[in-house]
C-alpha cells in the first residue's frame, strides 16, 4: 500500500512538473499584457514537434538531449517574440477579447501549418538507453526521466522567481504587472517589455513541449487539448501569478494521480470541479488578486435603435431567406439551416456577452444540453418534435438557471473560465455516461416527423423559431430589461444606487441566453439527426465567440451578421480547400486588425459619419 | 423631524479604523455637509449610509426604521439617492436614457421584455433634465459629456428616484466656479421644496458654508465638531486641523 501511494505522489508530481512548464508562460504573459493567449497550446505543441526534430538530430545522449530541448526553447521564444510583433502589438488598445479571438486564429493556422511541415501522424520519440531507465517500486516501475522532470519543474519555478525578484527587468515586469500605466508615466517603454515577456512565455512553452516528449506523442491536437489545462491551471492558481500557478500545478497534478487510482472515471471531470470549487471559493483562483482582470475595453460603445436603413436590410434579408427554399438546392438548404441555428446560439451568447458583460468560453454547454435533451426526449419517452424542442429548451434554461446562481457573481475572464470548466464537465459525462448519452457514438435517429414536409419544412420552422427567437432577444434588449441590463453592465454601483438588482438582471439574461442556446442545440439535433459529444466541445463554443466577436459584440445586429458571416466564410471554405484551418485563421485576423468593433459596429460606424 | 439618524458607527477595515463612534442626524428639507481632510472618512461614511458597506458596529435609522446591513438597491428603494465621487453613469446610453432607467427603476418597471424603453418616460425624464438646465444635451452620450455634466446627470439620476434624502459626494468636484453656485442653490431650492434631507461632503468651502444648515466636520475618523455654520467657523479644533487659521 505504502508503494501504492508513493508511486501515485510521483506520478503526480512529474505531471504537475509538466503542468507548471505548460502553463508558467501563459500566467507571466497574461499578468504583463493582460492577453488571454490562446495560441499558447500551439506554441506548446511546436515545442514538442520542434523538440522531436532537433532531438533526433542530436547525439542520443543527455546532453544531446538538453542541448535540443533548450534550443527548441529558444526557437519557439523567437517565434513568440514574431508574434507579438507582427500581431498582437496591434491589439493592446483592441476591445476586449479581441486578443483570444487573434490568438485562436493563430492556433488553428498553427494546426495546419504544423500539419504540412510535419505530417498527420503522431510522433513518439524514440527512447534511447538513458530514457528508458526506471525506478522500481513494489512491483511497478516508475521512469527515472520523470524523477529528472520532478526536479525540473521546481528549479524553472526558482529560475523565474529569481529573474523577476532580482533582476532590474525582472522590476518592471513586476511593475508592469501590478500597473502598467503607472509604469509607461515613469517613461519605460512597454513595447519592447511586452515583446520579452511574450518571448519569455513562448520559451516556456516551447521548453515544456519539448521536455514532454519522452512522456508522450506529439499530436496535432495537442495545441487545443494543452491549451485548455494550462487555461485550468492559470485560473485556479489566479491569472498572473506564478506562485499560484506552481501551487495549482502541484494541487492538480496530485489529484489526477490519486484520482486515478481511487476513481477512474472520475478523471476527466475531477479537474474541472477542482476549478469551479476554487472560483466558488476564492473568485480571484488561489493567490489571484482582484485587479488582474482580462484587457479593458474603454467605453463601451452607445446603443441607438435600429436606423431606416437598417430595417429595410433586415426585411429584405428576411424577403430572401422566406424565399430561399424555393430557388435553392438540397445542400445550400441544409447550409441555410444551419446557418440559422447559428444565428440563435450566437444572439444567445450575444444577450449575456454584449449588454450582459458575461464572456463564456463554454457556451456549447446550453447548445449541447438542448440537444441531448431534445434527443432524449425524443428517443427515450418517444416525445414529439413540440415537446422534444421545448424539453430541451427547458433542459438548457433550468440547468443554466441553476449553475447561474453560482457564476453571475464572477466577473471577467474567471467567469469565461468556470463556463468553460462547466461546458467541459457536461462534455465529460456525456462522454462518459454512454447508458444514457451513448458516449462517444452519440444518440442517432432523430429524424423530423413526416408531416412537417422534409427539408423544406424543416426549413421553414428553423427560420420560424431561430430569426423569430433572435428577433425576440433583441427586443428584449431594448424593452427595459435591456436596458436596466446594460446598466448594470456600465456601472454596477450607480445600478445599484438606482435600486436595480445587478446579480439578478445578470441572472436573468445567464437564464434566458442559455434557454435560447437550448433551443438552438435543440433544432440542431433534428437537423443533423443525431446528437454528439462535440455538440459540447471547445470547438462550438469558440464558434459562438468568434460569431458574436465578428459581429460586434457591442451593437445589437452584431450576433446577426456574424452568424451569417462566420457561417458562410466556414461552409466555403470547408468546400473550397483542405487548408480551411489555415485560411479561416488568416481571414479571422484579417477581420480583427481591420473591423476592431466588428463588422456591424464599422458598418455602424460608416453610417454615422 | 429627523429624517436619517447614524448612530455610534464605526467601520474598519482589516487592523484600521476609518470610522469610529460616529453619530448624527439629518431632518427633512435639511442640508447638511459633511467635511474633514482626506483620509477622515467621508466615504467610508457615505458607502455604509448607502448600504455599499456594512458598519463594523453602530445603527444607520431612516424615519426611525433600523436599515443597518441593507444592501444598496433596498436602501435605495427606501428613499435614499446617491451621487459618486467618481461619477458613475450608464455610457452605453445617452444622457435621457440614463435618467428614464432611474425612473423605470423608481416605478418597477424594470421586468418588462417586450414594450420598448426608448418611449417610457420620456416627458418626466425631460422635464428632470430641464430643471437641471441639461435639455439641450438629452440625446448626447453619457460617455462623452464633460465632467461638470456629467455630475448634473447624477444628480438628476440620483433624483429620478423621488429620494428622502440624497448623499452627495463631492457634487460640484470639477465644476467652474459659477457652475458651482447654480448647482448648489438648486440643492438648496430642492431641499426646501421637496422636503428632501441632503447630506453631502464637499471640498471647496464656499458651498460648504454658503449653502449647508449645518456642517459635520470629521478627522481620522471621529466627529469633530457639528453645528451651524458660524459656530464649526469659530471652532479652535476644526481650525487647527482642517480650515486653517486664515478661514
Amino acid at each position: 500500500m505504502h508503494g501504492f501511494l508513493f508511486l501515485q505522489l510521483l506520478t503526480g508530481l512529474a505531471s504537475a512538473a509538466q503542468l507548471f512548464l505548460l502553463a508558467a508562460g501563459l500566467t507571466v504573459i497574461f499578468g504583463v499584457t493582460r492577453v488571454v493567449n490562446f495560441a499558447h497550446g500551439s506554441l506548446y505543441m511546436l515545442g514538442a514537434y520542434l523538440g522531436y526534430s532537433l532531438i533526433t538530430r542530436a547525439p542520443p545522449t543527455p546532453v544531446g538531449f538538453a542541448l535540443g530541448a533548450l534550443a527548441t526553447a529558444g526557437l519557439v521564444a523567437a517565434l513568440g517574440a514574431g508574434l507579438e510583433i507582427a500581431l498582437l502589438r496591434r491589439l493592446y488598445r483592441a476591445p476586449d477579447l479581441f486578443q483570444l479571438l487573434a490568438t485562436f486564429a493563430v492556433a488553428l493556422m498553427a494546426e495546419d501549418l504544423t500539419q504540412r511541415l510535419w505530417g498527420a501522424e503522431d510522433l513518439a520519440l524514440p527512447r534511447p538507453g538513458f530514457l528508458a531507465g526506471a525506478l522500481r517500486i513494489g512491483a511497478a516501475r516508475f521512469p527515472l526521466y520523470d524523477l529528472v522532470l520532478i526536479g525540473l519543474g521546481p528549479a524553472v519555478y526558482l529560475a523565474l522567481l529569481a529573474l523577476f525578484r532580482t533582476t532590474r527587468w525582472g522590476v518592471l515586469v513586476r511593475a508592469a504587472t501590478a500597473d502598467r500605466d503607472m509604469l509607461a508615466c515613469l517613461g519605460v517603454d512597454q513595447r519592447w517589455l511586452f515583446t520579452a515577456v511574450f518571448a519569455l512565455g513562448a520559451g516556456l512553452a516551447g521548453l515544456g513541449g519539448a521536455l514532454g516528449l519522452p512522456d508522450t506523442t506529439a499530436t496535432l491536437q495537442m495545441g487545443f487539448s494543452s491549451v485548455t489545462d494550462a487555461f485550468v491551471v492559470v485560473v485556479v492558481g489566479g491569472l498572473g501569478s506564478l506562485s499560484g500557478a506552481a501551487l495549482a500545478s502541484l494541487l492538480i497534478g496530485l489529484l489526477q494521480a490519486f484520482g486515478i487510482a481511487l476513481v477512474p472515471r472520475s478523471t476527466l471531470v475531477l479537474v474541472f470541479v477542482v476549478m469551479a470549487a476554487t472560483l466558488v471559493l476564492r473568485p480571484h483562483g488561489l493567490l489571484g488578486s482582484a485587479s488582474a482582470e482580462a484587457a479593458g475595453a474603454g467605453a463601451p460603445a452607445l446603443v441607438r435603435p435600429a436606423t431606416p436603413a437598417l430595417r429595410a436590410l433586415a426585411l429584405v434579408t428576411l424577403a430572401a431567406a422566406v424565399a430561399l427554399p424555393f430557388l435553392a438546392g438540397p445542400f445550400l438548404l441544409s447550409v441555410a439551416t444551419e446557418a440559422l441555428i447559428a444565428l440563435l446560439f450566437a444572439a444567445s451568447l450575444h444577450l449575456m456577452m454584449g449588454p450582459g458583460g458575461m464572456a463564456s468560453f463554454g457556451h456549447a454547454a446550453w447548445f449541447g444540453l438542448g440537444a441531448y435533451g431534445a434527443a432524449l426526449a425524443a428517443l427515450a419517452l418517444r416525445a414529439p418534435l413540440p415537446l422534444a424542442l421545448v424539453m430541451g429548451l427547458l433542459l438548457a434554461g433550468a440547468v443554466a438557471a441553476l449553475f447561474g446562481l453560482v457564476v453571475v457573481r464572477l466577473a471577467g475572464v474567471y467567469l469565461a473560465m468556470l463556463t468553460l470548466a462547466f461546458a467541459q464537465i457536461v462534455w465529460a459525462g456525456a462522454m462518459q455516461f454512454e447508458e444514457i448519452s451513448g458516449g462517444d457514438n452519440g444518440l442517432l435517429g432523430v429524424w423530423p416527423p413526416r408531416w412537417l414536409g422534409g427539408p423544406v419544412g424543416f426549413y421553414f420552422l428553423a427560420l420560424a423559431l431561430c430569426a423569430g427567437g433572435a428577433l425576440v432577444l433583441r427586443r428584449a434588449l431594448h424593452a427595459p430589461f435591456g436596458y436596466a441590463l446594460r446598466g448594470a453592465r456600465d456601472a454596477p454601483q450607480r445600478a445599484a444606487a438606482i435600486g436595480l438588482d445587478v446579480t439578478r438582471l445578470r441572472w436573468a439574461a445567464f437564464t434566458l441566453a442559455g434557454a435560447a442556446a437550448g433551443l438552438a442545440g435543440a433544432l440542431f439535433a433534428y437537423a443533423k439527426g443525431s446528437v454528439f459529444p462535440t455538440y459540447l466541445g471547445l470547438g462550438r463554443s469558440v464558434d459562438a465567440l468568434l460569431m458574436v466577436l465578428l459581429g460586434g459584440v457591442g451593437t445589437m445586429s452584431g450576433p446577426f451578421v456574424g452568424a451569417l458571416v462566420y457561417t458562410g466564410l466556414y461552409d466555403a471554405l470547408l468546400l473550397a480547400t483542405d487548408a480551411w484551418r489555415l485560411v479561416l485563421g488568416a481571414a479571422i485576423i484579417a477581420l480583427v486588425l481591420l473591423f476592431p468593433d466588428g463588422l456591424a459596429g464599422a458598418a455602424a460606424r460608416r453610417m454615422r459619419a | 423631524m429627523t429624517l436619517l439618524a447614524a448612530e455610534r458607527l464605526s467601520r474598519a477595515f482589516g487592523g484600521v479604523a476609518a470610522l469610529s463612534d460616529v453619530s448624527f442626524a439629518v431632518a427633512a428639507g435639511e442640508v447638511v455637509a459633511l467635511i474633514g481632510p482626506n483620509g477622515a472618512g467621508k466615504s467610508t461614511c457615505f458607502n455604509l449610509l448607502s448600504g455599499q458597506l456594512r458598519p463594523s458596529a453602530g445603527r444607520i435609522r431612516l424615519d426611525g426604521r433600523d436599515i443597518t446591513g441593507l444592501g444598496p438597491a433596498a436602501i435605495c428603494r427606501r428613499g435614499v439617492g446617491r451621487s459618486f465621487q467618481i461619477t458613475a453613469t450608464f455610457a452605453s446610453m445617452t444622457v435621457r436614457e440614463n435618467v428614464q432607467l432611474a425612473l423605470l427603476a423608481h416605478h418597477r418597471q424594470i421586468w418588462r421584455f417586450w414594450r420598448p424603453a426608448a418611449a417610457a418616460f420620456r416627458a418626466e425624464a425631460q422635464a428632470l433634465l430641464a430643471e437641471l438646465g441639461m435639455e439641450a444635451e438629452a440625446d448626447r452620450a453619457a460617455a462623452v459629456l464633460a465632467y461638470g455634466d456629467l455630475k448634473r446627470l447624477e444628480l438628476a439620476v440620483a433624483l429620478a428616484g423621488a429620494p428622502r434624502l440624497l448623499l452627495m459626494d463631492e457634487p460640484t468636484a470639477g465644476m467652474a466656479p459659477g457652475e458651482r453656485g447654480a448647482l448648489m442653490a438648486l440643492i438648496r431650492r430642492l431641499a426646501g421644496e421637496r422636503g428632501l434631507g441632503v447630506l453631502f461632503t464637499e471640498h471647496d468651502m464656499d458651498a460648504v458654508f454658503g449653502t449647508a444648515d449645518r456642517i459635520l466636520v470629521l478627522a481620522r475618523g471621529t466627529l469633530i465638531a457639528a453645528g451651524r455654520p458660524a459656530e464649526i467657523r469659530a471652532d479652535a479644533e476644526v481650525r487647527r486641523v482642517y480650515l486653517g487659521v486664515d478661514a
